[in-house]
């Protein structure tokens, strides 16, 4: 910008005309679009190339229309979705399953020992505090070997026990509700407690709805976490290909087939992995802004 | 941030020292707060405390991984040995995956953190509109699954694949090729083979000239793939940061006279800085686990040129039935993410928020 652009905030008006503020925005939207290309580009042509048929994929790998040369669309790849290979109906559901309750175990666990810690006087609190800030910080990768051994100690290896139960226990959905029930209103509580309610009353009937946003911000970061979870269930179901998930089941899909890859096939079920926890991001934005923003401040 | 010194650091230590400050509500406290965090407690007690303290015991013991794991020998610190001192196969694989991953990191966090803040601060610029849908688009590939968004991009990746056509080079043959940057550079030079002083001497069982290599064309391939991914989430963070800097200090700045370079090198990047540091050190801390990718998309390969100590563990325990030489991978690993982990957490007690 030049010297004469150093009069009173000109860039906090709403609109500079001028040669400059013109080629400025548009410089910037130029560039705003280029990289929501590179980011979006990808599950376009992803989309696209889930309908074209193999053939035409090995031609035109790149072409956003299907060549009628080669049959044209065709939801070939859609099909070879349920083969003895390809099992993505079973996949689906034991995914379902797993973050179904992986979810539920995290919101119950994560509101009882977030309000315990957020309200209540105990000796070892600030301890179990410590203990939850430092156990967030293992990578599960390190973990993973030992994880199994203790798995296989509690006979749970290959059960879907042993995929949900270990990611249940998540120290950041107990951060996040220790964190929504310390904003509430300490007079609440001391209400209720006049009021005659029991401890346990109190938390149910009162804390708990009041602490709903941070519910549903642990179910929406809990579901997609748990739903692209890959490392815990690799291992906790280790050559049982009934309890595949849909990214434990994805990995596998290319070493299966060797030279000739279906990729209108892997790109199919590549997406419907994604499309769910998508759907889930487009009406719950904020909640997973919040959730970076959370982390961010806490690590 | 620097800016509100005078007030946030000193409530938060208050909260953070001291707990709940008012009076009990209920004498059952001391008893209820326990019952309330004894079902959470009691699984991070046995799915993340008890494991770590075995993961540092399995890796004394010659285990295999499948038969009863008290039936293994304790062998001391031959593990240990096998990776860091003695000569051989496994010794080579540890230190060819230490290369891979610090050619990574050397890769994937400042290009991720760079690309970040550039595209934060173009979002932050008061003159663009529609801002919301270019943040949700930058940021919808963090939330997607590791593993989905890796096999479309090994679709990308194929040698007649999109990045191929819409890169202007020759195609290249991302996922197969071996060959490290450096010395493709080199090559270009004529230079095949290193001095005799870096092909004679070696580090952990590997020639100087091996360590030298840079990234292998796959790992680079895997890089671009795990940028495109976490730039969005990183972006979000600076975003966040950028607004927190007050406008007045903004404006005070455009009536003292500073253009706008001025104003972005005085004001903004000295504001930034412990969120640079904290994206810089989330990174650190990342790209050191770096496996779905690893896993789905090269599976160690070519040539083990992406192999990486997080892979190698999955690899020595499940694969290759050597648990307790992976148990040693993974304190060693253990212990540089906790380093990282480490300087993370200082940033963020030193300055209050991020």
């Amino acid at each position: 910008m030049a010297k004469t652009a150093s009069t009173l905030a000109p860039s906090s008006k709403p609109r500079e005309t001028g040669p400059k503020a013109v080629a400025k925005r548009t410089f910037g939207y130029a560039l705003l679009i280029f990289f929501a290309l590179i980011f979006i580009m990808p599950f376009v042509l992803s989309a696209v190339t889930a309908f074209k048929s193999l053939p035409d994929i090995q031609e035109n790998p790149v072409s956003l229309i299907a060549d009628p040369e080669h049959g044209g669309w065709t939801t070939e790849g859609i099909e070879g979705l349920n083969t003895s290979q390809v099992r993505l109906p079973r996949w689906t559901l034991n995914s379902v399953i797993v973050t179904v309750f992986v979810v539920l175990l995290r919101i119950t666990f994560g509101s009882l020992a977030g309000y315990a810690l957020a309200r209540m006087r105990f000796p070892g609190r600030g301890f179990i505090f410590a203990l939850i800030l430092a156990v967030q910080a293992i990578p599960a990768i390190v973990l993973a070997i030992p994880r199994f051994m203790v798995m296989r100690q509690l006979g749970i290896i290959n059960t879907y026990v042993g995929m949900i139960v270990p990611l249940a226990f998540d120290a950041f959905g107990i951060f996040l509700m220790k964190q929504f029930f310390e904003q509430l209103p300490r007079e609440l509580e001391e209400a209720a407690a006049i009021d005659g309610a029991s401890t346990w009353q109190t938390f149910t009937k009162v804390m708990l709805p009041l602490a709903a946003p941070g519910l549903i911000a642990l179910t929406i970061l809990s579901t997609q976490g748990t739903w692209n979870e890959f490392l815990h269930i690799l291992i906790a179901r280790i050559g049982e290909p009934e309890l595949a998930t849909l990214p434990v089941g994805l990995a596998g899909i290319t070493a299966a087939f060797g030279e000739a890859q279906p990729w209108n096939t892997i790109v199919a079920g590549a997406l419907i992995t994604i499309i769910p926890i998508a759907i889930v991001f487009f009406v719950f934005q904020r909640y997973f802004v919040q959730g970076v923003a959370a982390s961010a401040a806490k690590g | 941030m620097a800016t509100q010194v005078g007030t946030k650091p000193r409530r938060l230590q208050l909260r953070r020292h001291r707990g709940p400050q008012r009076a009990r509500l209920d004498w059952r406290e001391p008893y209820l707060g326990w019952l309330f965090t004894a079902p959470a407690l009691i699984g991070l007690v046995i799915f993340l405390v008890i494991p770590i303290i075995a993961a540092v015991w399995v890796s004394f013991r010659d285990w295999n991984g499948l038969s009863p794991i008290f039936e293994s020998e304790p062998v001391g610190l031959a593990n240990y040995r096998e990776l860091l001192l003695e000569e051989g196969v496994r010794q080579r694989d540890f230190a060819i995956s230490l290369r891979n991953n610090l050619y990574y990191v050397i890769g994937v966090v400042p290009v991720q953190s760079i690309l970040a803040f550039v595209i934060a601060v173009i979002l932050n610029q008061k003159f663009l509109k529609g801002k919301g849908f270019f943040r949700t688009a930058y940021y919808f590939p963090s939330i997607t699954s590791s593993i989905a968004v890796t096999l479309i991009f090994v679709f990308l990746f194929q040698t007649n694949g999109a990045i191929n056509q819409a890169l202007p080079f020759q195609d290249i043959d991302w996922l197969d090729n071996a060959r490290g940057l450096i010395h493709n550079f080199l090559g270009v030079f004529g230079v095949e083979d290193g001095p005799a002083f870096l092909t004679e001497n070696e580090f952990m069982g590997l020639e100087l000239w091996d360590w030298l290599a840079g990234p292998s064309v796959a790992m680079t391939a895997i890089m671009m793939l795990v940028i495109w991914t976490t730039t969005g989430t990183l972006m979000l963070i600076f975003l966040a940061g950028l607004q927190n800097i007050p406008v007045s200090v903004e404006e005070a700045a455009i009536v003292d006279g500073a253009n706008g370079v001025q104003r972005f090198f005085r004001i903004t990047i000295p504001l930034m800085r412990p969120t640079i540091f904290f994206v810089v050190t989330l990174g650190l801390i990342g790209t050191w686990q770096v496996f779905d990718q690893i896993y789905a998309g090269t599976a160690g390969g070519p040539r083990k040129t992406t192999f990486t100590p997080a892979y190698l563990i999955y690899f020595q325990s499940f694969t290759n039935s050597k648990a307790g030489l992976a148990g040693a991978i993974a304190v060693i690993l253990f212990a540089i993410i906790m380093f990282f982990t480490w300087i993370n957490r200082k940033i963020i007690r030193d300055t209050g928020d991020v």
